[in-house]
Formats: structure tokens, C-alpha cells, sequence
């Protein structure tokens, strides 16, 4: 170490002053938080292992049924019933335990890593030791929140891609809107893949040590995250999503069957003579009265009954969607607006840090 | 040199001055006490000699003119804050990792030495050590950063008369052999007697007294700096905290 072999006297010039090296940080972060750094990859660790144990039996499962010959023989079914049977028992990311948890992990991790970075500080007021130092009190903060955030981001990552490799089998049978869309805004899928999960940590790391920084307060500063990051998803799953590219418009009604991808319906709505007549999926009793009265309401067939009756008085069903293939474009697009989101927080909190005066 | 001028410096904390109307120049080279009774200001004071607050008026300087809280400041001066704080559940040795991570300078044979000859294991937790340990924990670290100004901020009020014995011990070494200026704040005078050369009284966020300790005396024909103390903190205030 270099420390020990300078002069015991400090220098008078100011021109020499170079600043402590970035690098030290690294060690320093290390010590201060390795029991929040731990415990995110203890949490993290157990749960890969499940995943994957159970991942594996449903890949299996899946390879022998598609190995199967004749496919339409009673055993070749059978094995299809099978992965069929395990897949939809073991969709962790929409039902269950295993689900809740999966989409509550960003927001424990980030919630839990971010609050008392600062806050701690404050609260027991090391904040006067540690700003008080050669590092420089904006360099610390800066430091330390990029390097933990660049952990957690590699960590969530890689934890995203075993997602993604354990419902690989479902996504190869036609399944993708499990990777667009589920039908609740809060349980989906599509925010615990490789660029999503880890975007959403970051977003709950950097809402955080902002919260810390303002509440000053580690447990309020983790509830109030909580509560941020909840409202935060929900809005993102709600209302924003849908809109990251214009959907597609189709007056096909069978844009959304198996083999043809499974697309996200954003909404639906009929024309006639090049003017809007109602919007829904569902025409007005007064219409169904008047056209197709002979159609009973809860009869279900192939296509919408009450779309090709009215279609003969000359109405157009039209949807608008998100085809499955836009999945990429929309995980890039989350992960790029959170992204600047947690940049923009970690700069609010650095330039806070720089300007707090106690 | 100045180790820290003040000019009509003030601060505000919600309407309320604690520190106002402030000019001071401490010189190098000596142990200065910051004197006054609790709520005087000295805190505030102390806060924004190091950076940690900024000023509601007027300007403070350190070191010979450098900006309190900028880097050259920061590299010189050497703060240990009321009530030493310490990352309690971190051992004695990371706290060192830690200090010398953070500066340029850091005498790690120095810091080692001393914690040994003070009987502080190194495997410990900061939280673990008794006050009068933890003190001298904070101590250490700040001299082991070399500092051209050493900053003590009511070091010695949670103590017990033994430890406050040797922790004062050890700052006049700092101060005797090193040619470190120290500026220390508190509240009992006792202490102070011995290690002071220069005096600042604060009473009610103002400087009722600034000077060198003998000229002071003399010049108020008392006979010791406590009862030069106590004889201005009477005329200043209700009542005195010792």
C-alpha cells in the first residue's frame, strides 16, 4: 500500500493533490454492505436451485414427448399430457408461492440492498465519519450506489436467463404470450426475463437510496419503496406497456391461433361503412337484437359467432395487438426507460449527497 | 497560516440562528478550545469548518485560505465527530481498511501500533469496544491520516475520567511531537486546562471571547481558564453546563 510509504508530513502543494483512486471503493463497498450483498445471493442461489431442479423434469418431460414416434400414438399422447400436466402445474411466474415470490424479488433485492446504503448512514450518524474523509462525499455515494447497482444487475441477469430457460419448453409449444402478457398487469412473466428483472431491481435499488436519502430513515425508507416500486408496476403493467409501439390492427379473426403466434389483444372495436359503430368485443344488445337474435349470448363456437353474424350486415370486426414477435423490441424498450430512471435516481441522490447541509 | 478563518459567518437552521455574526482566525500550531455551553453553536461551528454544513452566511476558510469541504480540505483535515461514530457491527481491522481506502495518506503501521499498545484486538466489532475504546478507536484512525488539523467534536463528554485522561494524552502527544493543530469543543472545562493555548467562547451563537489563553488571563486578571470560562459564561447565560 502506497499510504505507508509517503512522508509522514503532508505535502503543502496543492497542485499534487490527486484524488484517492476510484478503485478503493470497491473494497470499501465490499465490507459495508457483503451481509445485504450475501443474503441477495443466498436468496437468489436457493432459488435458482429450485428452478432448475424443477426446470430440468419440465425440459425432460418436453424432450420426450417431441422425441415420441408416431406422434398420434396413445403413449406419444400420453407424454404430451404429461408436459402439458407439469408446465401449466409449474407456471410459476403467474400462480402460486413460487410466483408471488418470483415477482416480489426485484423490489425485496432492490428494496432491501438500496434503503440503508444512505440511510444507515444518517441514521446512526456515520454519515460524519465517512463524508469527513479524502474520498470526497459525492465520489463515495457515486461509487458505491454504481458498483452495487452493476452487482445486482449482473446477479438479477443471469437470475432473468434461468427464468427464461426454464419456460423455454412452454414458449416452443406456441405459448409466447407468456412472454408478452399475462392477464394481470401485476403478475407477469415479462418482467422476470433477462433485460426486465434485472431493470427492475435497478429501479428498486436506485428508488432506495433515494428514499433513504430523503427519509434518512433505513425501515421507512424500505416501505416507501415498497410502495413507490408497487404503484411504479402496476402503472408500468396497466397502462404503459401496451403503448411502447403502436399496436397492429387486423380485421382477421384468427390472427391470434397457435401457430401464428400468440399475440396480445389490446382492444377491439367494429365499423361499418368506414365509421366506428361500437368499440368492444361485444356488440350492443340493441344490435344483437335487431341482427342476431337467433344466436344465444353464452353459446361458444370456433371464431366470434356475434362477429360473423353482424358481419353480414355489413359490420368489420377489428382488433388492435401486439404480435408475439415484438417481445425482444418491448423487454429492450422496459429495460431501457428503467434504466435511465435508475440513472436519473442515482444523479438526484449524488447531487443531494453533495448539497445536504445538516 | 490560519488553520480556519471565519468571516460573519453564520448558519440558520429553520429561522433559528445557531451560529451568526462568527469571525474568527485560529492559528496553526496550537490546541484551541472551543468553549461554551450546550446549544452554544459549537457543533455548528465545527460542522462547517469540515464540510458537513454549508454556510447561511458569511464565509469559512481552512487551511490557509482552501474552501471548507473541497478536496484539499478534506485530505488535511482529520474530523471525529460527537459521539464518535463508528460502523459498530464492521471489525477494528475494517474500520482501518476503511480510513485507509478513503485518503491518500494512512499511516497503517502507526494505527496498528497504537491499537495494540491500547490493547483494541483488531478482530473486535467497533460496537463491541467500551466508549473510552471506541473513542480512541476514532482517535487513531484520524491521526493515522496525518492531518494537518485535527477536528474533536465534544471528544471526551461520554468518557470516564480515565479514559478522558488518556484520550487528551494522546491528542497533546499529536499536537506536541507531530505539529498537529487541533481544535476540540466541549463543554467541561476541566480538561482543557492543561492543553489549551488558544480559547474560543461561544455563548448563544455568538464569539464572546477569542484569544490566546495567557494573554486572555492576563488581561481579565483571572487565574485559571475555567474561571475565566465561568465568569464570562454567567455574565452570558442563565445557566452554565459542566
Amino acid at each position: 500500500m502506497t499510504a505507508q510509504t509517503v512522508p509522514a508530513r503532508p505535502d503543502e502543494d496543492d497542485a499534487s493533490l490527486r484524488a484517492v483512486p476510484w478503485r478503493r471503493m470497491a473494497g470499501v463497498t465490499w465490507r459495508q454492505h457483503r451481509i445485504a450483498l450475501a443474503g441477495t445471493a443466498v436468496l437468489l442461489g436457493a432459488l435458482a436451485v429450485w428452478l432448475w431442479r424443477i426446470g430440468a423434469s419440465l425440459h425432460n418431460a418436453y424432450a420426450a414427448a417431441v422425441a415420441c414416434h408416431p406422434a398420434s400414438s396413445a403413449a406419444c399422447q400420453n407424454l404430451v399430457n404429461n408436459f402439458n400436466v407439469s408446465a401449466t402445474n409449474h407456471a410459476m411466474g403467474s400462480k402460486g408461492a413460487g410466483g408471488i415470490l418470483l415477482q416480489v424479488l426485484p423490489v425485496l433485492i432492490g428494496a432491501f440492498a438500496g434503503a440503508p446504503v444512505l440511510a444507515r448512514e444518517l441514521e446512526t450518524g456515520t454519515f460524519r465519519y465517512a463524508w469527513t474523509q479524502g474520498f470526497g462525499r459525492w465520489r463515495w455515494a457515486l461509487a458505491k450506489l454504481v458498483l452495487l447497482a452493476v452487482v445486482l444487475a449482473a446477479a438479477t441477469a443471469a437470475f432473468g436467463a434461468l427464468v427464461s430457460w426454464y419456460y423455454q419448453p412452454e414458449f416452443d409449444t406456441g405459448h409466447q404470450a407468456l412472454g408478452l402478457y399475462q392477464n394481470s398487469p401485476l403478475v407477469t412473466l415479462f418482467s422476470l426475463r433477462e433485460v426486465t428483472f434485472p431493470a427492475w431491481t435497478l429501479a428498486a435499488f436506485t428508488m432506495g437510496a433515494l428514499a433513504g436519502m430523503l427519509i434518512r430513515r433505513v425501515l421507512p425508507a424500505i416501505v416507501a419503496t415498497l410502495a413507490v416500486y408497487t404503484g411504479l408496476a402496476f402503472a408500468a403493467g396497466s397502462f404503459l406497456r401496451e403503448h411502447y409501439l403502436t399496436p397492429l390492427a387486423t380485421t382477421s379473426s384468427n390472427f391470434n391461433l397457435p401457430g401464428a403466434g400468440t399475440a396480445w389483444t389490446i382492444s377491439q372495436w367494429s365499423t361499418k361503412g368506414g365509421r366506428v359503430a361500437f368499440a368492444g368485443g361485444y356488440p350492443p344488445m340493441s344490435l344483437v337484437n335487431q341482427f342476431c337474435s337467433s344466436l344465444s349470448p353464452g353459446k361458444q363456437g370456433p371464431g366470434d359467432p356475434f362477429a360473423q353474424c353482424l358481419a353480414q350486415h355489413g359490420y368489420t370486426q377489428w382488433t388492435s395487438y401486439q404480435p408475439a414477435s415484438r417481445f425482444w423490441p418491448f423487454q429492450w424498450i422496459e429495460g431501457g426507460w428503467l434504466l435511465a430512471l435508475s440513472a436519473l435516481l442515482i444523479a438526484i441522490t449524488v447531487v443531494l449527497v453533495h448539497r445536504r447541509a445538516t | 497560516m490560519n488553520v480556519i478563518e471565519a468571516s460573519a459567518l453564520g448558519k440558520r437552521y429553520r429561522g433559528t440562528w445557531a451560529l451568526r455574526e462568527c469571525t474568527l482566525a485560529i492559528p496553526a500550531g496550537r490546541v484551541t478550545a472551543l468553549v461554551g455551553p450546550n446549544g452554544a453553536g459549537k457543533s455548528t461551528l465545527l460542522n462547517l469548518a469540515v464540510g458537513l454544513s454549508t454556510p447561511s452566511a458569511g464565509a469559512v476558510t481552512v487551511l490557509g485560505g482552501r474552501r471548507a469541504g473541497s478536496p484539499a480540505a478534506l485530505d488535511g483535515i482529520a474530523f471525529v465527530a460527537q459521539d464518535t461514530p463508528l460502523y459498530r457491527t464492521l471489525s477494528v481491522a475494517d474500520m482501518i481498511y476503511i480510513a485507509r481506502s478513503l485518503n491518500r495518506r494512512f499511516d497503517q503501521p502507526y494505527a496498528k501500533a497504537r491499537l495494540d499498545d491500547l490493547g483494541i484486538p483488531l478482530k473486535r466489532k467497533a460496537g463491541k469496544l467500551s466508549g473510552g475504546q471506541q473513542a480512541q478507536l476514532a482517535l487513531t484512525l484520524a491521526l493515522a491520516r496525518r492531518p494537518r488539523l485535527l477536528v474533536l467534536d465534544e471528544p471526551v463528554a461520554m468518557l470516564d475520567p480515565v479514559a478522558r485522561h488518556d484520550f487528551m494524552a494522546t491528542v497533546l502527544a499529536a499536537a506536541s511531537a507531530d505539529g498537529v493543530s487541533v481544535l476540540l469543543s466541549s463543554h467541561v472545562l476541566t480538561e482543557l486546562e492543561r492543553v489549551a493555548g488558544y480559547l474560543i467562547l461561544l455563548a448563544r451563537g455568538r464569539v464572546q471571547l477569542a484569544g490566546e489563553v495567557g494573554d486572555l488571563l492576563a488581561a481579565h486578571g483571572r487565574a485559571s481558564l475555567e474561571e475565566l470560562a465561568m465568569a464570562y459564561l454567567r455574565e452570558t447565560t442563565p445557566e452554565v453546563t459542566r
